[in-house]
């Protein structure tokens, strides 16, 4: 009960911030560019209509909603300790555990809902003219953005409650973004091919970095024999399969998140709340 | 009641908590004193469960940290600054009063008695009201709900002196089966309201003494005051207190609230070369 209130207060308090505005505006804005532009008219790789618009759609929003979630999850959370707001509504009687994961409940469903329904907003139009629709893309493409959102809400919490202060806390966010970013496959095979590493070795990194996973499950749609991906393609085909990797894909960020979430839940208990 | 045993808390190598041993009982009535660092709200955060420390905390046996909500159940606390919070006025009363398990109605009884009228304010954020709103309102959460221990954190710093009496008023309601625990930098400010006072310095106890309990909190007295000379600044600062001027501004009249007594006489005080006499008489129900 605790829980949902938390979350709900939550969410209403992140209604009024400024941050979620610039968030949703964005993601919006894509959406509205790329219909604007005439990605929905254009052709690549054979796609053209609302399944090219959905693809650069899910490929800026691999770029982009990693660092926004990162940096709005730890500034209004370590901003929120830090200005205070701890104290107080940790002095009213609420169990840690629901106002932990309360607070991550309501900060996913704002970071998630603005991205899926400017995803939606795109389908409506589509079928509103006229469209075909590809209901499986975007089943999985929705799938994909839930387990990516959450993935990085849980980094978020963690660094959250790790760091003491805001500024740290945005520091340390834009590090790990900033890591995931380097062992991206081609700068993984840049540094395979010049140290002569085990490519094992190479391509398990990929699979363990969230925005590699999220990536290369975006381009296996399209792409089911990952062309695109050059010799790690065999690797991972070999090792999950197409349907594999479709699961892989989304079950690994979703770990992450809660076993990142659940981390920084652990340290909470034991630290100084305010 | 409340039982501090050997509290000690540290911030890496900092000892801010050194060793406290102090007992609290219901009825009463501490004003927690001492400077910038002294280790007041680090011990305010410690009873609150916000902080892990050494030695131990407890509320009738029970730890703030190991079963929060049965003891935080209990507490009514008033922060020195208010919160950020950007939520509306009536939104936030709705939430701690769920939390509490009390009659959000109750709350809005209370901020009503100090002075707001919550149905105009329900729709506005927090943040947006003036510091002494805040106060108000954070005041009406805390004594609008079952609590029997009160923690404020200079609670009338931002008060009027009509939003004084009333919160006086409060007090004394709950006194006798409360204890409370009132922090400031100033005993001048609370001297009134307390029968005991505990200074702190450098995390340790230095001073725990009972003092004379003469003065109810929800007494008043009535004041005359006549000047030599009408004087602009002088109306201004009494026309603050709620007083009346007869006769071309050189004499005024108002109710002081007994714990304000030295409060004002500090004020007093300031212009003692405008007054040409001045008088105080407990008031009679």
């Amino acid at each position: 009960m605790h829980l949902l209130l938390t979350a709900y207060t939550d969410i209403l308090e992140s209604l009024r911030a400024r941050w979620f505005f610039v968030y949703s505006g964005i993601f919006g804005g894509i959406v509205v560019l790329l219909f604007l532009f005439g990605l929905t008219e254009s052709r690549i790789m054979g796609f053209t209509g609302i399944t090219r618009m959905m693809i650069t759609y899910i490929q800026l929003s691999m770029a982009i909603l990693p660092i926004f979630i990162l940096i709005t999850t730890v500034r209004s959370v370590a901003g929120d300790r830090e200005a205070g707001v701890f104290e107080y509504l940790l002095s009213l009687p609420i169990n840690l555990n629901s106002w932990f994961w309360g607070k991550m409940l309501g900060r996913f469903v704002v970071v998630f809902l603005p991205v899926f329904l400017a995803l939606v907003g795109a389908i409506i139009w589509g079928v509103a003219n006229g469209a075909d629709v590809p209901w499986n893309i975007f089943l999985y493409y929705s799938g994909l953005l839930f387990s990516l959102s959450w993935c990085f809400l849980g980094i978020g919490m963690l660094i959250s409650t790790l760091a003491r202060s805001a500024d740290v806390a945005q520091g340390a966010a834009f590090i790990v973004w900033l890591a995931l970013i380097l062992f991206l496959d081609l700068i993984l095979l840049g540094v395979m091919i010049r140290e002569s590493l085990n490519p094992d070795l190479i391509v398990a990194m990929a699979l363990v970095n969230p925005l590699q996973v999220f990536r290369t499950a975006a381009m296996l749609l399209f792409d089911p024999q990952l062309v695109l991906l050059g010799p790690s393609a065999y690797l991972i085909l070999d090792h999950f399969g197409e349907k594999g990797y479709l699961i892989w894909s989304l079950i690994y960020p979703v770990g992450i998140g809660t076993l990142s979430g659940w981390i920084g839940y652990s340290i909470f208990l034991r630290s100084d709340l305010p | 009641m409340i039982q501090f045993e050997n509290l000690t808390k540290k911030f890496k190598r900092q000892t801010v908590l050194d060793n406290i041993d102090l007992s609290i009982g219901a009825g009463d009535r501490i004003a927690l004193i001492g400077s910038n660092g002294a280790g007041k709200t680090t011990l305010i955060r410690c009873l609150l469960g916000e902080y892990t420390c050494e030695g131990s905390v407890t509320v009738d046996g029970v730890s703030p940290r190991e079963d929060r909500r049965e003891v935080l159940k209990r507490i009514g606390f008033v922060p020195q600054l208010p919160p950020p919070l950007k939520m509306p006025v009536g939104q936030l009363i709705r939430f701690a009063a769920s939390l509490c398990d009390s009659d959000p109605a109750q709350m809005e009884h209370v901020i009503e008695r100090m002075g707001l009228d919550p149905a105009r304010i329900r729709k506005l954020p927090f943040v947006k009201l003036s510091g002494g709103q805040k106060q108000k309102l954070l005041i009406g959460i805390a004594l609008g709900r079952q609590s029997d221990i009160l923690i404020m954190d200079e609670p009338a710093a931002n008060l009027d002196p009509e939003a004084r009496h009333v919160f006086f008023d409060l007090l004394a309601e709950k006194q006798a089966h409360s204890a409370m625990l009132i922090s400031s930098h100033r005993l001048d400010e609370v001297a009134a309201l307390v029968n005991r006072v505990v200074e702190m310095d450098q995390g340790r106890v230095v001073l725990d003494d009972h003092v004379a309990d003469d003065v109810d909190i929800d007494s008043n007295l009535h004041c005359r005051i006549e000047l030599k000379r009408a004087e602009p600044a002088f109306n201004r600062a009494v026309e603050d207190w709620g007083f009346n001027s007869t006769e071309d501004e050189h004499v005024w009249q108002g109710i002081v609230a007994g714990p304000d007594r030295l409060r004002f006489i500090g004020f007093i005080s300031r212009y003692t070369a405008l007054l040409k006499s001045i008088s105080m008489d407990e008031a009679v129900e």
